[in-house]
């Protein structure tokens, strides 16, 4: 017999899949784009701007060689001196979430704080994809319709 | 006394065939559980491994975490 010690929620944080009936809804990990730009510390802001905005984004993760989230450059980030490096110019130590948390949840703690995104990562700090705000609030409300819609409409 | 093992060990076993038993109550079972998974809550194990559970085939039990 053997013992998988850290559990459920060590699974669920590594963002692994499950079942039940959380596994039908939503979660952070499930609506975050996969493919956002990412940056290492010692490259030149310039250069991370005109890549991610190449590829059509207005934000990029800062890794290490791991894929451990250092920090985030959010628009405003981006706007600052193109010499800068991204150690400098970084927001360090981002809000991060884990894959299983719930969509309602994370909607609500980002329209609080008036975050545009916020990457998520497993439990060891690695990236598994960038929340964008407003992906949130979608899912979240595509959630909510077809829960009132399963009631029959009852509240 | 069962062997500790982590997550990519987990993966292991259960490829090679292992039972996979998560022992915490069946309301927290119903809302997540690894794929697979069997509930078996921890006061009734004893009770109901015996007829539940392939004795030739390694079993892996789990709860929430290690708190």
């Amino acid at each position: 017999m053997f013992d998988y010690e850290d559990g459920k929620l060590d699974w669920l944080a590594a963002g692994l899949p499950s079942e039940g009936t959380n596994a039908q809804r939503p979660r952070a990990g499930d609506i975050a784009r996969k493919d956002v730009p990412t940056c290492r510390l010692d490259e030149r802001l310039g250069d991370v701007r005109d890549r991610a905005r190449w590829a059509g984004w207005d934000a990029c993760v800062v890794l290490n060689e791991e894929r451990v989230v250092f920090g985030l450059l959010r628009s405003k980030e981006l706007e600052a001196s193109p010499d800068l490096r991204i150690e400098e110019a970084m927001r360090p130590g981002p809000s991060t979430f884990r894959p299983f948390v719930s969509i309602e949840e994370i909607t609500a703690f980002m329209m609080e704080h008036d975050l545009e995104s916020s990457p998520i990562t497993t439990s060891d700090g690695r990236l598994v994809g960038l929340l964008l705000r407003e992906d949130a609030a979608e899912a979240s409300l595509d959630l909510h319709e077809r829960e009132r819609h399963s009631d029959g409409g009852q509240t | 006394m069962p062997r500790p093992i982590d997550r990519d060990e987990v993966r292991r076993l259960v490829d090679g065939g292992a039972q996979i038993v998560d022992v915490l109550p069946a309301n927290e079972y119903e809302s997540d559980h690894l794929p697979g998974a069997i509930n078996m809550p921890l006061r009734r194990l004893e009770e109901e491994a015996r007829s539940a559970l392939d004795r030739g085939r390694p079993v892996v039990v789990y709860c929430s975490d290690s708190a």
